[in-house]
Parts: structure tokens; sequence; C-alpha cells
């Protein structure tokens, strides 16, 4: 699905990423833990495109396709779909209206069939009760005046109507009450495909007792330093994470 | 160039007769209009906005024009259910114009004795209080106007459907000049709507339209305004509107000018009397070579007024627009609360902005916040779309009719929205399939 080697990437002239690895198959769910400041975020804005995020070395490719060499509608429409931790508002912006232009590029990219304007409105107002978003929120602007569960929830939105292959969650659990978490980790199961990869990028134990994870990294100082399965992520919870970057220091 | 203008004015004001109705004013905007020095760049209301495109031609008087398929459709806005008038080059077009409005206004050449005093008490008064915000071109307009329209609006009147005047122009064989006057009067307890649409049918028409308004809004009255400029490019526009309100009254407007080669509008609204409010909203979208000019003034004269002005504009191209805005609280007008906010986008480096909020506060006891911005597309917002795979230009043009979505959402009346969004959408995706979901009438329709 996608494979990841050796990525260096620099934020305002910054290394923030120094030399990731990572590969991932079809159907499995990868958990990236780590302390603030390790790369977690940036790794996610790489991979979708951001501006000012700059790849200095190594490589990603999504099915064989090396999209960093993509624009990052180009990425989407390749599969990807970067959950953000912080949506954007854009006021006067219709939700509905963004949504549909959000499918149709990426439907139209992938050759299927083009939904008309009414198919496309039941199928939002079936997503929107998915997630449990009242369908005003679909004539609103995108994320204007939203609380942060209502944000995280049109995230979850969007990607069940664009079905991508590779769905990164940047810090999806921040912001969010216990109701709220449980609402978005059931979309996000429901969602769960052999098919369908997830990085699942959390910064606390709790999202993974909610969407269980095939693998858990733990990303510290721009690397992942330690792999292991879902028992890492409590052992990680346990003991924090102060032990792990002493032994990637020790083992430089 | 100032002075073959001005003597081609002058000649335009003398070729006709006056009526005797109008002969005093008449002849006081000759007298102001010659004494008159035409603004340059030193003349710090038209500080950035140059004249000489508009004072290098000769302009003829307005030809009489025949109907045509554009000024049909141009005078027609679905939905509205409007009374309309409609004038082309200054002359009212029986054809085009409903019955309903014809019973509703008066010409002035046709004015019973009863309405030929309101006009003589009240027209040139409401433009004449504004010392330092009226200019030449009103004075050519007092100079000019042979004929003219009264709205008169009786005591507790409501009108029930709204007032559509269509003013529009069509080609004649050279440039020519149109000065259209109209003097709006609610009396106590009256409530209208009134649509001004400014247009014009060919491109490469050269016509210089000045147009002048005066409202006067009685005690407890109400007014919703729309100025809605949507000329040709190569028009020339200048455009004042004056509002005198009353106790309790209200005056909500809403000013658009997308249209003309060189637009300059002034919007004064006088609170007179206590209680009275006014919402002024507007938005400007120049592109090209065009250049637009707003300057408006609030001016709070009594105490316990509330006014609430927004006005957003996105310049693109190489256009340029001037935003000026003046609030001037007089010593006696305690209590006031008064609200200013302009932002404006630009969309490409050679676009100009020149925004002035410009406060003159003489009272102590008073609320007045005001705000200026000018600012690029947010980088954040266009790589949210992206990331979810609107192309660039795609993501622009939804960001750039979201700047101003805002305010057409929140007009009070639907069928002026929905004639504006395509208009405005095709401004911005000028190549179809980038507007194609802001044009989706579906997505559109669809009730909250």
């Amino acid at each position: 699905m996608i494979s990841i080697k050796n990525l260096h990437a620099n934020v305002e002239e910054k290394e923030i990423l120094k030399g990731l690895d990572l590969d991932i198959k079809p159907g499995e769910v990868h958990a990236i833990m780590g302390p603030n400041g390790a790369g977690k975020s940036t790794l996610g804005n790489v991979l979708a495109g951001r501006e000012g995020y700059e790849v200095t070395q190594g490589s990603a490719t999504l099915n064989g396709k090396d999209i960093l060499a993509l624009e990052p509608e180009e990425r989407a429409r390749e599969g990807l779909f970067l959950a953000f931790q912080y949506p954007v508002e854009i006021p006067g912006v219709s939700n509905l209206e963004f949504l549909k232009a959000s499918v149709d590029a990426v439907r139209e990219h992938q050759g299927k069939e083009a939904l008309d304007s009414v198919q496309f409105l039941k199928l939002a107002r079936e997503k929107c009760k998915a997630v449990n978003l009242d369908a005003s929120f679909l004539k609103r602007g995108v994320n204007e005046g939203f609380s942060g569960g209502e944000k995280k929830r049109n995230e979850l939105m969007q990607m069940m109507l664009l079905e991508p292959q590779l769905c990164i969650l940047d810090e999806t659990d921040s912001g969010l009450d216990i109701d709220a978490l449980q609402v978005v980790a059931e979309g996000v199961n429901a969602m769960r495909s052999a098919e369908r990869s997830f990085i699942v990028v959390t910064h606390y134990q709790r999202l993974l007792d909610y969407i269980v994870p095939d693998y858990v990294h733990v990303l510290a100082n721009g690397k992942i330093v330690k792999s292991g399965g879902k028992e890492l992520a409590l052992e990680l919870e346990e003991k924090g994470y102060g032990w792990l970057e002493n032994s990637d220091n020790g083992a430089e | 160039m100032a002075e073959s203008f001005k003597e081609n004015q002058l000649e335009l004001a003398s070729s006709s007769q006056s009526l005797p109705l109008l002969s005093a004013l008449n002849a006081q905007g000759l007298t102001a209009f010659s004494a008159a020095a035409v603004p340059d760049r030193k003349t710090e209301a038209w500080k950035y906005t140059s004249l000489t495109h508009l004072t290098a031609t000769t302009y003829a008087p307005a030809p009489q024009a025949a109907l045509n398929g554009q000024l049909q459709q141009a005078a027609s806005i679905d939905g509205l259910n409007a009374a309309r008038l409609v004038f082309v080059n200054g002359f009212l077009n029986t054809e085009l114009s409903d019955a309903l409005a014809l019973e509703q206004v008066t010409l002035f050449s046709q004015a019973d004795a009863a309405q030929q005093t309101l006009i003589s008490e009240k027209l040139g008064t409401v433009v004449a209080q504004a010392s330092g915000s009226s200019h030449l071109f009103n004075d050519l307009n007092n100079a000019c106007t042979r004929d003219g329209v009264l709205v008169h609006v009786g005591k507790n009147q409501q009108l029930q459907q709204p007032l559509q005047i269509s003013w529009l122009t069509s080609s004649g064989d050279s440039a020519f000049a149109v000065n259209s006057r109209l003097l709006l009067v609610l009396e106590t307890g009256a409530a209208a709507t009134l649509v001004e649409q400014y247009d014009s049918d060919d491109a490469a028409q050269v016509s210089f339209t000045n147009a002048l308004t005066e409202i006067v809004i009685g005690d407890n009255a109400r007014l919703q305004h729309y100025r809605l400029q949507l000329m040709q490019e190569e028009a020339l526009h200048i455009g004042s509107t004056h509002v005198d309100l009353a106790r309790d009254s209200q005056y909500r407007a809403f000013h658009l000018a997308l249209g003309s080669r060189l637009t300059r509008n002034d919007v004064v609204i006088n609170h007179n009397t206590g209680g009275s409010h006014s919402e002024l909203n507007g938005v400007y979208i120049p592109q090209n070579q065009q250049l637009v000019d707003f300057h408006t003034c609030i001016e709070h004269k009594v105490p316990h007024c509330t006014s609430d002005e927004v006005f957003r504009g996105i310049m693109n191209d190489k256009a340029k627009a001037v935003f000026n805005g003046r609030i001037h609280i007089h010593p006696q007008a305690q209590k006031t609360l008064a609200e200013l906010s302009n932002k404006n986008l630009l969309l490409t480096n050679s676009a100009e902005i020149n925004t002035k909020p410009e406060l003159e506060i003489y009272a102590d006891d008073v609320k007045c916040a005001h705000g200026a911005t000018v600012a690029q597309l947010e980088e954040k917002g266009l790589f949210y779309l992206q990331s979810r795979g609107i192309s660039k230009k795609e993501a622009e043009v939804m960001m750039s009719f979201g700047f101003i979505n805002e305010l057409l959402d929140a007009l009070p009346d639907e069928a002026i929205t929905l004639l504006l969004r395509p208009v405005l959408a095709r401004r911005f995706g000028r190549d179809q399939s980038l507007a194609r979901h802001l044009l989706d009438e579906t997505l559109a329709g669809e009730p909250a």
C-alpha cells in the first residue's frame, strides 16, 4: 500500500523527520505514537503535501506511485486522505458544495461514475446520519462554528464519501469527549476492510482501545524507534516515552 | 482635459429647456458646477481615483434607444415579483415597465400640484446637507436633471411588492452621458423595498451615467434598498445615494459594484433624529482594468442612533479599489453605537486596494468599532480543499466566492441572492468548470 523509506523533512529549515521508514500493507492499521514534538503531525502533512513541509531525502510510494512528486489534490485523488487534527474553518464556502466538488474530483480521477446532485445529496445525508451529524451541517460553511467534535465527525464523513485507500488520522482523538470518540471510532472501524489501510497518529493509548491497531510504532526525534503489536501501546501508557527516547540516543 | 470636459458638460446642461419645477435647481447646479474644479490627485477625496478616463471623452446627449433582447433580459429578476420601472438611456420605457410601478411612481414632469410641492420641498435638500461629502458630479446632476422619478409612500403605507427601477444604457453611435435622478419619500410608518439596478447591453459602449438618489425616511419608516451596479466593463458610473433618517426609522442597504471601467459610489447616511438605525453592506469586485471607489459617510448628528456597516472587496487582475468609510459622530450624538468593517482580498500581485476607515468622534459616551483588513487567500484553507482532491484553481474560486457569500446569504430577499449568486460565481470561475459547484442549483436550493 504505502512504502516510506528514509524520509527526511524540514519545516522552516529545521529538520523534523530524520529518516523515517514505514511499510503498510493493504488492510493494516498502524498506530504511530510518540511524545510531543516527535514529528507525528509532520508525517501526515508531508504525506498530504502541505506547503512548507520540505522533503530533503527519501521516498514515499502509494501503490508503487511516487506521491511526493504530486500536488496535494493529486494525492487525494490517488486515494490518500488526511483527517486533520485541526480541521480548517472556511466561512462562506458551503459544506455541501465543498463535499460535492471533492467527491466529483476524486471519482472522476478514479474513473468512477459521476454522481448527479440528487444522488449526491441522498448519499451525503446518509453519511451525515452515520456520523451522528444533523443534516443542517451540510448547509453551513465548511467547519464554520462547528464544535471540536463536530469538526472531527465532518472529517469522518468526508472520509466515508471519498472512500480513500490510505487514511491518516492525525490526533483525531484530541478535543473529543468519550461519546464523540466512540462515534468516530465506530465510523473508522466500519470503514476497515481488506483493501483499506490506516495510519492512526495519537499521543494517547485511549483511542487505540476503540480502534485496535495491528502494529504500533513509536516516533521519537524524527524516526521510528520501536515497533510492536498492540500491546506496545499499553506498555507506553504505563512507562511513558522517556525510556525509548533515551534508548534511541544510546543506539546512535 | 478637465476644462474641455467641463465645457462639454456645461454645453449638455444648457442644451435643453428646464421644467419650471426644476429651473431653480438646474440654475443652482449650473452655477456650482461652473465654479467647481474637476478633482485631481491633489483632491483628498479623489486621491486614488483618476478621472482621466472619464474626462478624456466628449459626450453627446443620451440617444433614444430601441429595446433589444439583452436589455429585456437585464431588466428581469426571476422570483422577485417586483413592480418594475425601466429606463433606457434615461428615458422611461413604458413597454417594459409594469402598470403597478407606473401607478406607484410619478415622473417630475407629470407631478400634480401636491407632488410638485413635495418635490420643491425635498429635492436637492438631502444631498445639500452633505457639505463635506457632496461633489461636483452632484452639482452636475442638479444642473442636468430635466426629469426624474418621485416615489412617495404615504403615511403607514407599505409597498406590497418590491419596487425595481432598472436604469439601463444602450449603445449609441458615440459616447453619451445620462443623468438620472430619484427622490424617494417614505412618510411616517411607511415601508418599502427598493431595488435599483444599473446595467448596460454592450461591452464596447462608452456611456457615462451620473446617478443621484435622495431618500427621505420618515418617523418609524423602513426601507430595504438594493443598489446593484452590473454594467459592462467600458461604461463609466458615478453614483450618489443620500439618505435622511428620522426618529426610529431604519435604512438597510446592500450596494454592489461589479461593472464599469470607473465606478465612484458615494453613500451618505444622515442620522438626523434619535432612535434611527442604519445597516449598510456592500461588495465590490473589480477585475481586469476596472477601478471602483466607495466613499461612505455615516453622519451621527443626534443621540441614540446605531449604524452597522460591512463592506467586502475582491480585487483581481490589475484592478484597483478604494474604500473610504467615514463615521462622523457630532458632539451632541451621545450613546451612539457605530460599527464599520471593511475586508479586502487581493487575488493578484498587481491588484490594488486603498482602504481607510475615517473616524471623527466629538462625543465622549459612544461605542465605535472599526476595522479594515487586506489579505490574500489563506494557505491553510486552500490546502484543506486541495487535500480533498479539489484543484487549486477551483479551491481559489470557491474561497473567493465564500469571502462575499456571507453577505449574499444574509440578504433578506432570496430572489436577489439567487440573481447574484451565478453572476458572482462566474466572476471568479471564468472557466465554467471551475464554477460548476457554485452554480449547482440543486445544492444551492437545498433547504437549511
